[in-house]
């Protein structure tokens, strides 16, 4: 299979509510030479459903996958959550033959059969992995090493740790990794791998705004120009929420959420407009002024 | 979102043991499922609780007494019980469990149970009836979809509502899906 090129998978999350992550996501990946080919056609990676019933999940995920082996290309993904529950999927059906063989039951009268010939990855992943940071690198046009930000990992591209096989996720180097390469300095705070609250929404609103609160009061804490999300639900949780728990704790933040490849997008020298800046909740304006002054 | 915080959560699980309740089969049958296998291991040390960020902030919700209890056999108790629904899958418990328990899947297998049952919160149901209409967990709506074009993004490939509908079929929890008078948990 071609090293750098991915069947795009875009989840639900995405098209729904964080287009910026997804322009942003498109233009660096393929600035830094990954191809981005369509799937024709996809379904909900099934975790949301996970919680009522395991076998819906394994099903929806199997579904995807068996999909993009018939286009014979890997998947990478912008959500870790699907990142997450496709590369778990993948991981048990290529092992549990019996299991397998049930979901592939299921899969049978629509014409579609998992067999485990492809691989699933997280963007980070593709970065690291096959971009390679050397690479980005030497692409990066504009350094932005006036700024100090601090970066939310988010669990599922971490935990478990038995299903998702990379990088540590007590001491997480990814995303630190990927911001330090554009010239950014990445801050330490406490709690810095814990969860933003997203899962949680709808079940208790408040519990998680409570999560969000405290990682947002550790990230000002130190003075971060900026949070640096890598997940769909994270960036929802922080970017959306932050007025609203401004409003609710009757504190101020003020601490703009950017997903990651805004932040590599205008270190490779595209501008915020290209990057889709004007998406975002929480006014980044300072923050792109600080960068415009920063490099006079 | 709706407004449904923490201190309405039913809290059942500090009520007095009855003897009655107890159903010491139950165990056995939760290490037969998927991701629940090493529960007997569980020797009670708290790591779960303790690095658990909604712990942090529920007045009830403790992974330690909810795996407890299951082993105890307080089947329909731990099953109706709100606080089951207040895990946020952040996997921490089962990362740091020094006994390999897979805290976060016994609680997913636990909620399965309450599920198959009819007792699950709303959103569930919202997430899996859309994702039978239309492939995806939200309902995207279709101004989102014309805007991909202008914003420069190639369309948005068709979900297969049918074809997911055959894959399901046979599946326990779809039940629920044609019954849409099931109590709810976590209300």
């Amino acid at each position: 299979m071609p090293g750098n090129k991915y069947l795009i998978f875009l989840g639900c999350a995405v098209p729904y509510r964080v287009s910026a992550y997804e322009i942003s996501a498109r233009k660096v990946l393929t600035k830094l030479g990954v191809e981005l080919v369509e799937m024709p056609e996809f379904n909900c990676c099934g975790l949301p459903l996970d919680p009522v019933s395991h076998e819906t999940m394994l099903i929806l995920a199997a579904r995807n996958i068996a999909l993009a082996e018939k286009e014979a290309l890997n998947i990478i993904t912008l959500c870790p959550g699907c990142a997450g529950t496709l590369k778990k999927v993948n991981k048990i059906l290529k092992e549990d033959k019996v299991l397998r063989e049930q979901i592939n039951g299921h899969l049978k009268e629509s014409g579609l059969e998992f067999k485990g010939t492809i691989t699933v990855k997280h963007i980070a992943q593709v970065l690291t992995e096959d971009v390679g940071i050397d690479n980005i690198k030497k692409a990066i046009v504009k350094p932005l090493t006036m700024l100090k930000v601090a970066e939310h990992v988010g669990c599922h591209l971490l935990r478990p740790k038995e299903y998702i096989g990379f990088d540590d996720p007590e001491d997480p180097k990814i995303l630190r990794n990927l911001i330090e390469a554009t010239g950014a300095t990445c801050l330490n705070y406490i709690d810095e791998t814990e969860c933003c609250g997203a899962p949680s929404v709808g079940v208790s609103d408040k519990m998680a705004l409570q999560l969000a609160r405290d990682k947002l009061s550790h990230v000002k804490l130190v003075d971060a120009q900026a949070l640096i999300t890598i997940c769909a639900f994270c960036h929802i949780m922080f970017d959306t929420n932050e007025l609203r728990i401004e409003k609710l704790f009757n504190e101020v933040y003020g601490i703009p959420i950017l997903h990651y490849p805004q932040l590599l997008g205008l270190a490779l020298g595209m501008t915020p407009e290209e990057l889709a800046f004007n998406e975002l909740r929480v006014n980044a304006s300072k923050l792109l002024q600080q960068i415009s002054e920063g490099a006079k | 979102m709706t407004e449904n915080s923490t201190p309405a959560v039913k809290d059942n699980m500090r009520e007095p043991i009855r003897a009655s309740e107890i159903n010491p089969k139950f165990k056995y049958e939760l290490i037969k499922q998927h991701g629940s296998e090493k529960l007997l291991k569980c020797f009670q040390c708290g790591t779960c609780t303790s690095d658990c960020p909604v712990a942090r902030y529920s007045d009830s919700y403790r992974p330690r007494t909810i795996l407890h209890m299951a082993k105890l056999g307080l089947k329909d108790r731990v099953l109706k019980s709100d606080t089951l629904w207040l895990c946020a899958a952040c996997f921490t418990c089962t990362d740091r469990c020094p006994q390999d328990v897979e805290v976060a899947s016994v609680i997913r297998v636990l909620r399965n149970l309450a599920a198959e049952e009819g007792i699950f919160p709303q959103v569930f149901r919202d997430q899996c009836e859309s994702v039978l209409e239309s492939g995806y967990a939200y309902k995207i709506p279709d101004l989102r979809i014309k805007k991909r074009d202008t914003l420069g993004l190639p369309p948005l490939p068709k979900g297969n509502p049918e074809s997911i509908k055959k894959s399901l079929k046979g599946v326990k929890f779809m039940k629920h899906m044609e019954n849409k008078g099931d109590s709810n948990a976590g209300q």
